[in-house]
């Protein structure tokens, strides 16, 4: 064993010698890596015209996945959206699309 | 000089564990390991140790304990038999994935049903693939030995993995035997501290245990685990030789009986080889090339070592204390048939379930199975089935 015991940045490319005994992780806070967006099969779209700057969807929003800033909601983070669509549910304003022709 | 002694199994491995004095103990009581634990509160109670106990609500919650204490970087033990044993099966595989070298005291006993309190092997062969190594006792002087060696194996480096360190419920653990103790200073060395290279209580370092692990991950981390239990064997055999050199018993693997011109041999594990030990010598007497192979170690299992054993052997018994329910044998009739394949095609081999739900095994018993060996030899032929020892059929 060496001192990729402490790796931080494990990834599919580590062949079994190089990942940590029983898969310790030697990190805090690092949930933001793994990338849950794979999990989506329906994507969450946004009408930006429709959008008033209402906030009810971010906190909504089971994953963090929809980014806050200066009071303003922004694109989602498709790395994270897992794509349960309670975004566009909440929304008042039809200003999420979810599934239906978009897809 | 060595302490001499006269103890029963269970005494001999609470005394081992107190002069062990790990860190924590957490532990239920189940017959016939229940002394155990039982000794070691009493040593704890006397101030003999500082141990921590806790008294848990289940097996499956004793071994969650350990799994716990032991990521926390406490050296933990504990102690349980049949249904006990059968209760913590998620957890063992917890523990043994999780690298954790957690030492436990198995004290063989039946598995219900129907419900039976008596020596035999089918808790710890049930839970034979669960990740842990296992090393048998023949007698209370070995269960005593072994403890300490199956910490030390556990603990090694290039292992991590935790060790069930069985004995013969009744037969081993209950009945008292002379036996030499090891001065406390002497094991203390022999132990060493308990220095883990990553654990939760290190303030320096961020550690996150048991994570889940997805299809990309999880077979490499398996890959690992697997060779940590291949690592094992050169860890006993280091771990015995010290041992060895310590106090002049010497463990391997394997142990062979009277095998150099063995012709009929038999395969078996715990405190039924001494009775076969007792039945080749009898049979030695009558000119019969009997011999015997103990089995010490089963995980990992000692493929090679047996092969090379039966070199010359005209005819084996396998000899199971468990019945496997696979239709076609015990465990290590399986095992064993395996390790010969392509190796040892003209042995004739046969395999018997003996001993089961405490069955009295007796010297008669085991020289019967001779007999089959030589009969064997005579015609050239094995039966075709596995079969039952001393059954009413
Ligand atoms: S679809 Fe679900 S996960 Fe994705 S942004 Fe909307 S609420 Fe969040
Ligand atoms: S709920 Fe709809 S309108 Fe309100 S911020 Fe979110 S997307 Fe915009």
């Amino acid at each position: 064993m060496t001192d990729q015991n402490k790796m931080k940045n494990i990834t599919i490319d580590n062949k079994w010698q190089d990942l940590t005994p029983g898969g310790m992780i030697f990190a805090s806070g690092n949930s933001v890596e793994f990338r849950t967006g794979d999990w989506r099969t329906i994507t969450p779209k946004m009408v930006w015209d429709k959008c008033k700057q209402c906030l009810l969807c971010a906190p909504m929003c089971p994953d963090s996945s929809i980014p806050v800033k200066d009071g303003k909601r922004l694109e989602f983070d498709y790395d994270h959206c897992k794509g349960c669509g309670i975004c566009a549910k909440v929304c008042p304003f039809d200003a999420i699309v979810f599934g239906g022709e978009e897809e | 000089m060595a302490i001499q002694d006269r103890l029963s199994g269970n005494e001999a491995v609470s005394i081992a564990m107190k002069q062990i004095n790990p860190d924590v103990m957490p532990a239920f009581p189940i017959t016939p390991s229940t002394e155990i634990p039982q000794y070691v509160s009493q040593f704890i109670a006397n101030g003999e140790m500082d141990t921590v106990f806790i008294p848990v609500e289940s097996e499956h919650s004793a071994m969650s304990a350990c799994i716990g204490s032991q990521s926390a970087g406490g050296r933990t033990v504990t102690a349980t038999s049949s249904c006990g044993l059968a209760l913590m099966f998620e957890m063992l595989y917890v523990a043994a994935s999780n690298r954790l070298p957690i030492t436990m005291a198995v004290v063989n006993r039946a598995l219900s049903g129907p419900i039976n309190i008596n020596n035999d092997h089918s808790d710890s062969m049930g839970a034979r693939d669960s990740g842990w190594l296992q090393i048998y006792a023949e007698n209370a002087q070995e269960a005593y030995d072994n403890f300490f060696q199956c910490m030390r194996i556990g603990e090694h480096p290039a292992v991590q993995l935790p060790v069930m360190c069985c004995q013969d419920g009744f037969i081993t653990s209950h009945a008292v035997e002379r036996m030499e103790l090891i001065e406390t200073e002497k094991v203390k060395a022999f132990m060493g501290e308990y220095k883990p290279e990553h654990y939760l209580l290190n303030p320096d370092e961020t550690l996150a245990v048991g994570p889940y692990d997805i299809p990309q991950y999880y077979m490499e981390h398996k890959k690992a685990q697997a060779v940590a239990m291949e690592n094992a064997r050169e860890a006993i055999m280091e771990v015995a030789k010290e041992f060895e050199a310590m106090t002049g018993r010497k463990y391997g693997m394997i142990e062979e009986y009277r095998m150099e011109d063995a012709e009929l041999a038999m395969i078996i594990i715990g405190s039924s080889a001494g009775t076969a030990k007792e039945a080749c010598d009898e049979l030695r007497a009558a000119g019969v090339k009997a011999g015997v192979i103990k089995v010490r170690v089963f995980r990992p299992f000692p493929a090679e070592e047996i092969v090379a054993a039966l070199k010359g052997v005209k005819a084996v018994a396998i000899m199971d204390k468990t019945e496997s329910f696979s239709a076609n044998g015990g465990p290590m009739g399986a095992e064993v048939k395996a390790a010969m394949f392509g190796k040892l095609n003209d042995v004739l081999v046969t395999n018997y379930i003996y001993g089961i739900g405490g069955r009295d095994v007796k010297v008669d018993d085991l020289k019967s199975v001779y007999d089959k060996l030589a009969e064997m030899v005579k015609t050239g032929k094995a039966p075709e089935h596995y079969q039952y020892l001393a059954l009413r059929d």
